[in-house]
């Protein structure tokens, strides 16, 4: 076969597979892409697929020693197990109260955030404000919860300030109900400038012609931003609502462990953190991995719904 | 300009600094508390510029040989992170990027399927566990080879700027697949290619999840996991300042220790973050394009 190939240039190698036809012929003419891909592939195969068939232990009681398949099948067990437990309602409440005011503030900052970056004429301005504003995107997570724990201690930067106006000192870290707004607030620190980015880019992408058509037409900045740049952005902003509320469950596992402390675990236990310490510090494999499907599979039910009502609503989807 | 526009561009400039001081104000204070005397910092008067100048915290954290093992395997798990995330990415977004590869569209399903389902951290946490990769440095290396985000990126990146007739040319010249992918399609990359590293290379340095659940060694620990016992668990902050007397002192120290720690974490993004951030940009934008 590798002869076949070997033939240089092009037109014997198309007459070759027009005469057959055979999907062997297409697969073999470029079998240097497949090894190209080769690598990703396998990496996929092991590391995503092989865990989509693991998920089979939250139907087993999963005993190390005999193996996924060889553990006894259990039905919906450990799914009752969860629905059930005193946990159940306060983790869901959590979760989706987290990641709901998290997309309700979050989502339309950077669009205000691009808008008003957009109106500003000086260029050396505005790359100087870029360039502060997206700074925080590359701090990391253990840092960016470093630094909330440290302005927001007893003594921090923080607490100093309310005493300065006279208030009174806050355990910020102890107490539940500043979990979501630490949380929420340090978030809208940290990615608005980034997330704006895009907004950016397809605001560079209106005419120049059509602004000062409204311009000649008597309209102001206000009346602008509002009739020429809102619209120009609404395909990108729907594509990134539909994807952030189809991941409204997923919200992130590694912050919010890092921010629960003893004293706030009401508010801060989230799915995720739940099947971590269920799964990997109390070994319920089982257990925990019923927990993390059952989220998936809520996950991947809201996205194809919200793509769905998105697609007859604006025009704009996923797929 | 209407005296509408006057005031809306007052008010936009006004809006704009004050975001910009709230953006920059806290990363400014943890510069000129780590150098602060810690006694000025807990009773509140250290705002705008350092007061009584000490380098003790960084004297301390420069003793302790844990901050330093992690950021020789952190390096190392970037380093050699990086060149396994960026190698296998690119390979596979040119592959996919090319029309005439059959089952293409099959192939991209295989890929996307996986950001919209997932087996779940603790399936994971098995496959990784019985291919003996607990405790290696390859756990912190091969469950994330490779983010399917930036193969579409990469992917439309090259859709975009490699013409179809070039690959016929080479073709008709006898250039195998490789050949051209390696001698043509790469050096005309170049800017995918940075916009690679610097994505991958910031993701693997600020990791510290998988270094949670698959490492329980300290000598592999990288250096955000040793970060998280100073910072939030107050671990090691507290091993550095057992000399120092009393426990209110101990616990002010460790504080400055803290905002030192925060510093020299950051110090090699800080640095390298305004001469690269055109690349991340570029990076956001070919992948909003295809969206």
């Amino acid at each position: 076969m590798k002869a076949q190939i070997d033939i240089p240039g092009k037109p014997a190698r198309q007459i070759y597979s027009i005469k057959r036809r055979k999907t062997w012929s297409k697969i073999l003419v470029n079998y240097e892409l497949y090894l190209l891909l080769l690598p990703a592939l396998i990496y996929f195969v092991v590391f995503s697929y092989i865990p989509m068939y693991g998920v089979l232990i939250a139907f087993k009681d999963f005993i190390a020693t005999e193996g996924i398949l060889g553990s006894p099948w259990v039905g919906f067990k450990h799914f009752e197990t969860f629905f059930h437990s005193f946990q159940f309602w306060s983790l869901i409440k959590n979760t989706l109260g987290l990641s709901t005011f998290q997309l309700i503030i979050g989502f339309p900052l950077p669009i205000m955030l691009a808008l008003m970056l957009n109106q500003v004429r000086s260029e050396k301005y505005k790359r100087f404000v870029q360039t502060v504003v997206y700074a925080p995107h590359f701090i990391s997570i253990v840092v960016l919860v470093g630094m909330i724990s440290v302005f927001f201690s007893d003594n921090g930067l923080v607490n100093n300030l309310i005493t300065i106006f006279g208030g009174k000192p806050i355990s910020f870290m102890a107490q539940p109900e500043w979990f979501q707004p630490l949380y929420i607030g340090s978030g809208v620190w940290q990615e608005t400038g980034w997330a704006a980015v895009i907004y950016l880019a397809a605001l560079a992408g209106v005419s120049p012609e059509l602004h000062e058509a409204a311009i000649m037409d008597g309209a102001n900045k206000w009346q602008r931003i509002l009739h020429i740049d809102i619209p120009a952005i609404m395909p990108t902003a729907v594509i990134l609502l539909v994807l952030s509320v189809g991941n409204i469950m997923n919200i992130g596992f590694e912050k919010a462990y890092l921010l629960q402390t003893p004293l706030n675990q009401p508010t801060a236990e989230i799915i995720p953190t739940y099947v971590y310490k269920l799964g990997l510090q109390q070994a319920q494999y089982s257990l925990a991995t019923a927990v993390g499907l059952f989220n998936a599979v809520i996950n991947i039910i809201l996205l194809i719904a919200v793509n769905k009502f998105a697609k007859k609503l604006s025009g704009q989807s996923l797929w | 300009m209407s005296k509408e526009d006057r005031i809306f561009d007052i008010f936009n400039i006004l809006l704009i600094v004050i975001i910009s001081l709230l953006v920059i104000y806290p990363l400014y204070f943890i510069v000129i508390a780590s150098i602060s005397d810690p006694n000025l910092i807990y009773s509140g008067k250290v705002w705008f510029f350092p007061k009584e100048i000490t380098f003790e915290g960084y004297e301390r954290i420069f003793r302790d040989s844990k901050i330093w093992i992690g950021y020789k395997n952190s390096i190392i798990y970037t380093v050699i992170g990086t060149i396994v995330n960026v190698a296998l990415t690119l390979m596979a977004a040119y592959a996919l990027s090319r029309k005439d590869l059959y089952g293409r569209n099959a192939l991209m399903f295989v890929l996307m399927f996986t950001m919209f389902f997932s087996g779940g951290l603790i399936p994971t946490y098995l496959v990784v566990k019985d291919l003996g990769l607990l405790n290696t440095m390859w756990a912190m290396i091969l469950p994330k080879a490779v983010a399917v985000w930036n193969v579409i990126v990469a992917k439309s990146f090259f859709e975009n700027t490699i013409p179809n007739e070039l690959l016929e040319a080479a073709k008709i010249e006898g250039c195998s697949n490789t050949k051209f992918f390696m001698k043509i399609v790469l050096p005309l990359s170049k800017p995918i290619v940075a916009v690679m590293v610097l994505f991958y290379a910031v993701g693997n340095w600020n990791s510290y999840f998988d270094a949670l659940i698959y490492l329980n060694n300290e000598n592999l620990y990288p250096l955000q996991l040793i970060l998280r016992n100073i910072l939030i668990q107050n671990e090691a902050a507290t091993q550095m300042v057992r000399d120092v007397g009393s426990l209110a002192a101990q616990q002010r120290i460790s504080e400055l220790i803290k905002y030192g720690v925060i510093i020299i974490a950051s110090v090699p993004l800080l640095i390298v973050y305004p001469f690269v951030q055109k690349y991340f940009v570029k990076g956001v934008m070919i992948g909003g394009v295809k969206g």
